[in-house]
C-alpha cells in the first residue's frame, strides 16, 4: 500500500485510480453534456440566449419525481408526461419573451428559473420543500441491476454500482449529439442558423422566425428535462438547491469551453471541466476543504473570462460561426 | 417547408396565430385592455388571499376595481401614472383585507430592502445603459462591500462608520480597476453583448469564491444593534433598519440631485441615452465612464454594507440580491437612473406587501413574476421611453 504523500503540495495516486469516483464524475460530465446540448441548440445555432435551462431541468426532474414518488405512477409513464410539462413551460416562457431583445430575454429566462426554484422550495405540499423528494428510482434500480448482471456475465466482475447509469447517460448524450448534428443539416436546422445570422433576412425569405425560435427553445427545454431525470437518478433525490442559476452558468462554461456551434465540442467541454474540477480534489494543498471548493470555482471563473477575452469561439468552435461578436 | 407569409392561401402557423392574437389585443381600445389587466390583477390577489366573505366586501372590491379602471382612463400612454394607479389598486385591496396598520407596517419593513435595491439598481442601470453591459458581477460588488466593512468593523474593531467609508472606497476602486484592465480593453476589441455578459459571470465567480476562499461560508455579522426597535404611530421598526432607510434615502436623494444638477451627472445621463452622440458633442466619454464605475461600484458597496447590517454576511449575499436589482433596473427602464431608483424602492415595498397573502419564502418569486409581466407588457420599462426592445 502506498503511503499518502505528506509534502504540502502533492497528488494522492491512490485516489486517482478510484474507479467508483471517476464513474460518478463521468456521470456528472454526461449530465452536463446533455444539459449544455440544449444550450448549444439555443445559443450556438439559433442565437437565443437561454439562461433558464436550470429551470427546465428542475421542471423535468420534479415532474418525474412527484408523479412517481407521490402519485405512485409508473416511472416510465412519467417520463413522457414530464416532457410534455416541460414543453408547456418552454412555450409559456418563450411565447411572451422571445419577442424581446436578447438581453431582456436572458434576464427574463433567469428570472423564470429562479421563480421555479423558489416555488419548489416553498410549495411544500407538492415538492416537500428543502427536504426534497426521495424514492422514485425503484424502476431504475431494477434496470440498473440487470445491466450490471449483463456486464458481469461478459466477464468484468468489479463493475462499479453506478456504471449502468454511466452507460445510459453517455448513451443518451451520444445519441443526442448525433441526432442534433444530423438535424442541423436539414432545412429546419439551416433556417435556425439563418435566423441566428440575420433574423430579418430569414423573415424576408418567408420564414416565421418566431415560430422557429419557439421550437428551438421547446426542444432545448426537453433536453434540459432529460438531464434533470438523470441528475435525479444519480443523486437519488430531488432538492431545489440542485437547480441554482449557477448550474446554468456552468452549462455556459461547458458550452464555450467546447466551442459554439459544435455539438460534439460540448462533450469535450464537459469532460475537460469535470476532470479539472474533480481532479483538483486530489491536490493535497495545505488548505481546508471549503477553500479548495472555492478555488475550483475561482478557476472556472478565470477560465470563462480568459476564453471570452482571448478565444471567444471556444476551444473547438469555428470562428466563422462565432455568435458572440454581434 | 412552409410557404412564404405573403403567398396566397398561406395557412398561418401556431407562432403566427399567436403573433396575430397579440397584435389584435394591442389594437383593442385602451379601456378594454386596462379593464382586463386590472381584472386579472385583482383576481390573482383574491385567489392568492381569500374570496370576499361578506356582501360588503364584494361591493368594496368591485368599487376598487371600478375606481381603478376609471382612474386609468386619463393616463393612456403615461405608463408611470398607470403603474401608480395599479399600485393604488393593490394597496386598496390589501387594506380592505388586512387593515391599514398591517399594510403600513409591512410597507415600512419593505423600505430598508427597497433602499438597498435602489442603491444597487442606480449603478447597475447606468453601467447597463452606457456600456451595454449586463453585469452579473454587480451583486458580488455588494458582497465585496459588505466583507470590506466586516474587515474594518469586526476584524479591526473600528466603528461601522469607518467600515462603510472603507467599503465604498474599496468597492469603487475595484470597479475602476476592472474597467481599466478588463472592460475597456474588451470594448476596444468590439466584444458583443453575450461575450461581455459571460465575462461578468466569470468575474462574479472569481469575486464570490474569492470571498469564500478567504472568509469561508459561515454566516458572519457586522457589529450592529439587532434588537433595539423604534416605535412611532403604532408602527415598529428595528433601529438598524431605520438607519439604513434614512442613510439610504439621503444617499438616493443626493444621487438623484447629482444626476440632475451636476455637469458630470448630466454627462452620465447623456452617455446612457446615446454614447456616440454624447461623444460627438464633445464629452470626454472615457472619463465619464470611469466616473460611472466609481459611482456605481461605490453605491453597490454601500448597499452591500446595508444588506449585511440588516441580515447576515455570506458569500452569496449579493448574488441573492442581484435578480431583484435587475428587476428594478428593467422596471425603471434600462439606463434610466431615476426610474431604477423609484422602481427599487417600490419593488422592496411591494415584495414585503406580498407576504400579507403568500408564504414569505415566495416573496422574491413575486418580484420575478412582476419583472416577467413588465417585460411582456412594457419591456422598455415603466419610466422608459418607447424604443426598440
Amino acid at each position: 500500500m502506498i503511503e499518502p504523500l505528506t509534502i504540502p503540495v502533492g497528488v494522492t495516486l491512490e485516489a486517482f485510480t478510484d474507479i467508483d469516483f471517476w464513474t460518478s464524475v463521468g456521470i456528472f460530465a454526461g449530465i452536463y453534456t446533455i444539459f449544455a446540448l440544449g444550450l448549444q441548440l439555443n445559443v450556438g445555432f439559433t442565437g437565443i440566449q437561454n439562461f433558464g435551462q436550470a429551470g427546465f431541468m428542475a421542471i423535468g426532474a420534479y415532474t418525474m419525481a412527484i408523479l412517481t414518488a407521490e402519485e405512485g405512477m409508473n416511472f416510465w409513464l412519467t417520463l413522457p408526461i414530464s416532457v410534455l410539462v416541460t414543453i408547456a413551460f418552454g412555450l409559456l416562457v418563450g411565447l411572451p419573451s422571445l419577442r424581446l431583445r436578447a438581453d431582456y430575454f436572458a434576464i427574463a429566462t433567469i428570472a423564470f428559473a429562479e421563480a421555479i426554484r423558489l416555488i419548489a422550495l416553498n410549495a411544500r405540499e407538492l415538492t416537500n420543500g428543502a427536504q426534497g423528494i426521495f424514492g422514485f428510482d425503484d424502476s431504475w434500480d431494477s434496470i440498473s441491476e440487470s445491466i450490471e448482471d449483463f456486464i458481469v456475465d461478459l466477464g468484468w466482475t468489479a463493475v462499479p454500482s453506478l456504471f449502468p447509469l454511466f452507460l445510459v447517460t453517455w448513451g443518451i448524450a451520444v445519441l443526442l449529439m448525433f441526432t442534433l448534428t444530423r438535424v442541423q443539416g436539414t432545412p429546419w436546422g439551416r433556417v435556425l442558423r439563418a435566423i441566428r445570422e440575420d433574423e430579418d433576412a430569414a423573415r424576408a425569405l418567408g420564414k416565421n422566425a418566431f415560430s422557429y425560435k419557439l421550437q428551438s427553445l421547446a426542444i432545448a427545454a426537453t433536453i434540459g428535462a432529460v438531464a434533470g431525470w438523470l441528475l435525479a437518478i444519480q443523486l437519488a433525490f430531488v432538492v431545489p438547491d440542485e437547480f441554482q442559476p449557477v448550474v446554468t452558468f456552468i452549462g455556459y462554461v461547458v458550452l464555450v469551453l467546447g466551442g459554439l456551434a459544435n455539438y460534439w465540442g460540448v462533450a469535450v467541454g464537459a469532460i475537460i471541466l469535470w476532470t479539472v474540477l474533480e481532479g483538483l480534489r486530489f491536490l493535497e494543498l495545505p488548505i481546508s476543504e471549503t477553500k479548495i471548493a472555492a478555488l475550483r470555482f475561482i478557476i472556472v471563473g478565470l477560465v470563462l473570462i480568459g476564453l471570452m477575452a482571448f478565444r471567444p469561439q471556444g476551444v473547438f468552435g469555428k470562428r466563422e460561426e462565432m455568435v458572440l461578436g454581434d | 417547408m412552409e410557404a412564404g407569409t405573403l403567398a396566397a392561401g398561406h395557412k398561418p402557423t401556431l407562432g403566427e396565430r399567436f403573433s396575430n392574437a397579440v397584435n389584435r389585443f394591442n389594437e383593442a381600445p385602451y379601456v378594454v385592455k386596462a379593464g382586463l389587466g386590472v381584472f386579472l390583477l385583482d383576481l390573482v390577489l383574491v385567489v392568492a388571499d381569500r374570496w370576499p366573505d361578506s356582501f360588503g366586501e364584494w361591493i368594496l372590491l368591485l368599487a376598487i376595481f371600478a375606481v381603478t379602471v376609471a382612474a386609468m382612463v386619463p393616463f393612456e400612454a403615461r405608463p408611470a401614472a398607470i403603474a401608480a394607479v395599479v399600485l393604488g389598486n393593490v394597496v386598496a385591496v390589501l387594506i380592505l383585507y388586512h387593515g391599514l396598520h398591517d399594510v403600513a407596517q409591512r410597507g415600512v419593513n419593505g423600505l430598508s430592502l427597497g433602499a438597498i435595491y435602489a442603491l444597487g439598481a442606480v449603478g447597475l442601470t447606468l453601467v447597463y445603459g452606457i456600456l451595454k453591459l449586463v453585469n452579473f458581477a454587480h451583486g458580488d460588488f455588494l458582497t465585496f462591500g459588505a466583507y470590506m466593512a466586516y474587515l474594518v468593523n469586526v476584524t479591526w474593531e473600528l466603528p461601522l462608520v469607518f467600515g462603510i467609508v472603507f467599503a465604498i472606497l474599496t468597492t469603487a476602486l475595484l470597479g475602476i480597476s476592472l474597467e481599466k484592465v478588463m472592460w475597456a480593453p474588451m470594448r476596444r476589441r468590439g466584444a458583443g453583448m453575450l461575450q461581455l455578459l459571460l465575462i461578468s459571470i466569470g468575474l462574479a465567480f472569481v469575486i464570490r469564491y474569492g470571498i469564500q476562499f478567504i472568509w469561508g461560508t459561515e454566516l458572519r455579522q457586522l457589529d450592529v444593534n439587532r434588537t433595539a426597535t423604534v416605535s412611532f404611530l403604532d408602527l415598529r421598526i428595528g433601529r438598524t433598519q431605520l438607519i439604513v432607510i434614512i442613510v439610504g434615502f439621503v444617499t438616493l436623494v443626493a444621487t438623484g440631485l447629482g444626476l440632475r444638477l451636476t455637469m458630470l451627472g448630466k454627462q452620465m445621463r447623456a452617455l446612457s441615452d446615446n454614447l456616440d452622440l454624447a461623444e460627438t458633442s464633445g464629452i470626454n466619454t472615457s472619463r465619464v465612464i470611469l466616473y460611472t464605475w466609481l459611482f456605481a461600484a461605490g453605491l453597490a458597496g454601500l448597499a452591500g454594507v446595508f444588506a449585511g447590517a440588516i441580515t447576515q454576511l455570506q458569500p452569496e449575499l449579493g448574488f441573492e440580491l442581484l435578480l431583484p436589482i435587475f428587476a428594478a433596473v428593467v422596471l425603471g427602464g434600462i439606463g434610466n437612473a431615476f426610474g431604477a431608483l423609484t422602481a427599487g424602492i417600490v419593488l422592496g415595498v411591494v415584495i414585503e406587501w406580498s407576504t400579507l397573502f403568500i408564504a414569505s419564502g415566495l416573496k422574491l418569486a413575486v418580484g420575478f413574476i412582476i419583472l416577467i409581466i413588465v417585460l411582456i407588457i412594457r419591456p422598455e420599462g415603466i419610466f422608459g421611453q418607447a424604443r426598440t426592445v
